[in-house]
């Protein structure tokens, strides 16, 4: 006997819309279905009326956890296309920025699986340690969460010898703290039970599957961008990618505390080797027209971001492949034949951040519950045919 | 007798339902912090609850997709009566970098009555707490 299950778009184990839809047999998953869609603002399209500084903030708020990662993907693939060389110092403060967001995006993390697992105090001590890089954030930045820090040719704002001092001081709490989770997660026996074997991944599968970020490394994949294609200053700076080969929600935990570490000793050598000078170039107004693709290690994964110039001080296209639409398909993998009491862990293992991957468009026929994906063309005679003879969009006064 | 009972109930125990409508995830993770040991809002007695029946207070992020449009109308008339509504941040009150998006009707109150607006892109804990409170004193008199 089957039945199938929709859980979302709004439910208590999801943090952000989404629906699943999972036919099961008792308590166990047979087919899950992932439904996307409710956060799709149609930012791809907003950014081609926007100026390139403007889309900056745009993409910034493409996702408000890993903002910077967008940000900094738009930027660097900008530079490319304006042929720009930005200095070392901002390349620096890029990359502090980087890291301090992946602390706090691990963090989180870590705080949630704890509260999936049931662990809420967990929960609880990460996010209050969480507040000390949200601090250093701020004190850097201005801002807790979009921060606004990169402009096209470098960064906006230097750090000073105190902000520094703060930062290496804030570390050594951090790093206690961060010592003490690895004990808690790795050998609290109760903690540990919840995770082990849970959402079980192969090695096989994950390549097949194209995952990304932390879960790939845990299904023992060294794969990072970081290192494979160091962007900004990763070139020099020592790190290891960290990997676990248990395959499970339990591999994909360690793999972010042991991350978090790395985090810290790559901070700590970004502000003892921080070179003098300025922070930014000057950036041209335009672009060639030109195309080009940039990657980033973002704290869930591999992020590309495709940008077409024409000449004009707009963009013709941004497309946007977020790390958490890369990892949609091994979810699927992972939910099938494990426990309808695990969906919620094993969701979350993937640190799924919807907004970020609510690019595609798929339309759905109301009348006959009949789905297709159109084509751009099919879709530009459509709106051709339905616009035509109406006012121009530039004219036409906002419904709202 | 029974009246002052259930509002000063009410007014030591407004639980809030998180929902996002579409939000870039930033305000979410503020509301959330609002809830953890340096915040803590729990002082105030508020709880963040799992399902719109138990709540008091729906807490909305976002711009308010077309695609969240139904699915906003039907958490609201499932929440109880006396209900309230805050926006939060600069998307829920206008729509901000997002305002003129095909996709986006801009503003939970396009959709659904809204009490209290919490401005900020995104907003700060410290300021979700105050427009909880302000609610709050708008209860009170």
């Amino acid at each position: 006997m089957k039945f199938q299950i929709p859980i979302g778009p709004q439910h208590p184990a999801l943090k952000e819309p989404i629906s699943l839809r999972m036919t099961v047999e008792g308590e166990i998953i047979r087919e899950a279905d992932i439904r996307l869609g409710y956060n799709h603002r149609g930012l791809e399209k907003l950014a081609e009326q926007r100026t390139w500084i403007q889309n900056i903030y745009l993409t910034e708020r493409i996702c408000g956890i890993c903002s910077h990662s967008h940000t900094t993907c738009y930027v660097q693939g900008v530079e490319k296309l304006m042929e720009l060389e930005p200095p070392k110092r901002g390349l620096y403060i890029r990359t502090l920025v980087a890291e301090l967001e992946r602390i706090h995006s691990h963090l989180l993390w870590l705080g949630v699986a704890g509260h999936e697992a049931g662990f809420d105090s967990f929960f609880m001590y990460t996010w209050r340690d969480r507040e000390i890089v949200m601090d250093i954030l701020e004190i850097i930045s201005g801002n807790r969460v979009h921060y606004g820090i990169n402009t096209i040719g470098g960064v906006r704002r230097d750090l000073d010898d105190g902000q520094v001092k703060h930062i290496l001081d804030s570390l050594e709490i951090l790093r206690k703290r961060s010592e003490y989770y690895k004990n808690l997660g790795t050998t609290e026996p109760s903690f540990v039970a919840r995770l082990a074997g849970v959402g079980y991944l192969s090695k096989e599968d994950a390549i097949a599957l194209c995952a990304v970020g932390p879960t790939l490394r845990a299904s023992g994949v060294p794969m990072d961008v970081r290192k494979d294609d160091p962007y900004a200053v990763y070139g020099e700076i020592p790190f290891e990618v960290c990997t676990a080969d248990t395959c499970d929600v339990l591999g994909r935990t360690v793999v972010r505390i042991q991350e978090l570490f790395q985090c810290y000793n790559i901070i700590e050598y970004l502000l003892k080797n921080l070179p003098a000078g300025p922070v930014a170039v000057r950036a041209p107004r335009r672009a060639k027209p030109n195309e080009v693709v940039s990657r980033y290690e973002a704290p869930r994964g591999e992020n590309i971001h495709y940008i077409k110039s024409n000449g004009t001080d707009k963009p013709e296209r941004l497309k946007v492949r977020a790390p958490t639409l890369g990892n949609y398909a091994a979810t699927i993998k992972m939910l099938k034949n494990g426990f309808i009491a695990d969906v919620p862990l094993i969701f979350a293992a993937i640190d799924p951040c919807i907004c970020c991957a609510e690019r595609a468009v798929s339309l759905v026929d109301v009348r006959t519950g009949q789905e297709k994906i159109i084509s751009m063309n099919a879709l530009k005679q459509l709106s051709l045919k339905i616009s035509a003879g109406k006012v121009r969009k530039r004219e036409a006064e906002w419904p709202l | 007798m029974l009246t002052k009972l259930t509002n000063w109930s009410r007014l030591k125990s407004p639980w809030i339902l998180h929902l996002n409508t579409g939000a870039c995830n930033a305000c979410d993770i503020e509301v959330v912090a609002a809830l953890t040991p340096r915040f803590d809002v729990e002082r105030f007695g508020i709880l963040l609850k799992a399902t719109p029946r138990h709540a008091d207070v729906i807490v909305c992020t976002g711009p308010a997709t077309r695609q969240m449009k139904d699915r906003l109308v039907r958490i609201y008339e499932q929440t109880p009566d006396p209900k309230f509504v805050i926006a939060v941040g600069a998307c829920a009150m206008s729509g901000c970098v997002y305002r003129g998006a095909y996709n986006v009707l801009g503003g939970i109150d396009q959709v659904i009555p809204v009490d209290v607006y919490v401005p900020g892109c995104p907003v700060r804990p410290d300021a979700v707490i105050d427009g909880v409170v302000k609610l709050l004193n708008k209860l009170k008199g």
